[in-house]
């Protein structure tokens, strides 16, 4: 772990992977969308309007997964001390915020036509809305000291804290009842959607997941660039 | 192709989460590049002086 977490180790590997990473993600979206809008059936109660399912579940996946991320570098960050942990932890807040404002956005755009509704405070939306929050308040708050190790760390904590918040969104249409329903791919017993429409969406999910890998690679870069040049500059 | 665009009635939905997606994505990895190129830049010409 160490020996990986070791800056110009990493600097070399990510330049490595990057260029594939792209690629991959490029060539799995591409197809994942060509079979969300040309193969994939429309739904038989929802008709088209099932087309936004295919950017808002891997968005709302995305989501969580990538505060997942944060919240692991954040405690990594924590407990060994490793600055490139802190680097990952608030490369990847930006990216996540980002996917859960996809997500809010076309479950917006979802919820008008088939519920009859842009927005309700029920379990489901209003804790993916304090997932939202948590990525701006870790951004607020890594950036409100003078002092960037002070500011790293009160970020840190808040990210482990805020992982209570996870199981809360993935069960939430389980223990409260919601406008919201439930789990079709990733439950027990397997998926109930059909396989036509799970393809797209697993293609689509998989080429987001490439899509977070290089932002986060990018970013991560940019960060350690950004610190050579601020120890160059006042030998720090 | 009119009728692919119509979506069966729900174009007015449709196509704006796409495009809400589209765009929050490709702005972020632009944003990212921006960045990288900016730092990179920044750190030649430093390390030239």
């Amino acid at each position: 772990m160490q020996r990986f977490a070791n800056p110009a180790r990493f600097m070399r590997l990510s330049a490595m992977l990057l260029p594939w990473s792209a690629i991959a993600a490029a060539v799995l979206i591409a197809i994942g969308f060509y079979g969300a809008l040309f193969i994939a059936p429309p739904d038989y109660q929802q008709g088209e309007a099932v087309k936004i399912m295919y950017v808002h579940v891997p968005s709302a996946w995305l989501a969580s997964l990538v505060y997942a991320v944060m919240a692991v570098a954040s405690a990594v960050a924590l407990i060994w001390r490793h600055p490139l942990a802190h680097i990952a932890a608030e490369s990847a807040a930006p990216i996540g915020a980002c996917f859960t404002f996809v997500c809010l956005a076309t479950g917006s755009l979802w919820g008008e036509p088939m519920w009859g509704t842009w927005w309700v405070w029920d379990a489901r939306l209003t804790s993916v809305l304090v997932l939202f929050f948590l990525y701006i308040g870790f951004i607020a708050l890594a950036n409100a000291f003078d002092d960037r190790t002070r500011g790293s760390r009160a970020a840190a904590i808040l990210a482990i804290v805020g992982v209570v918040n996870l199981p809360i969104i993935k069960f939430s249409v389980d223990w409260w009842n919601t406008l919201h329903q439930k789990a079709s791919v990733f439950r027990m017993g397997g998926p109930t959607i059909a396989t036509s429409m799970l393809w797209p969406l697993l293609v689509i999910a998989a080429g987001f997941l490439f899509l977070f890998a290089v932002l986060l690679m990018l970013r991560m870069r940019t960060a350690l660039l950004r610190a050579k040049l601020r120890a160059l500059r006042f030998g720090t | 192709m009119a009728q692919f665009f119509a979506m069966g009635g729900y174009a007015r939905f449709v196509w704006p989460a796409y495009g809400v997606a589209a765009l929050v994505l490709v702005g972020l990895l632009a944003h990212s590049l921006i960045g990288y190129r900016r730092a990179q830049r920044a750190l030649d010409a430093e390390e030239r002086r």
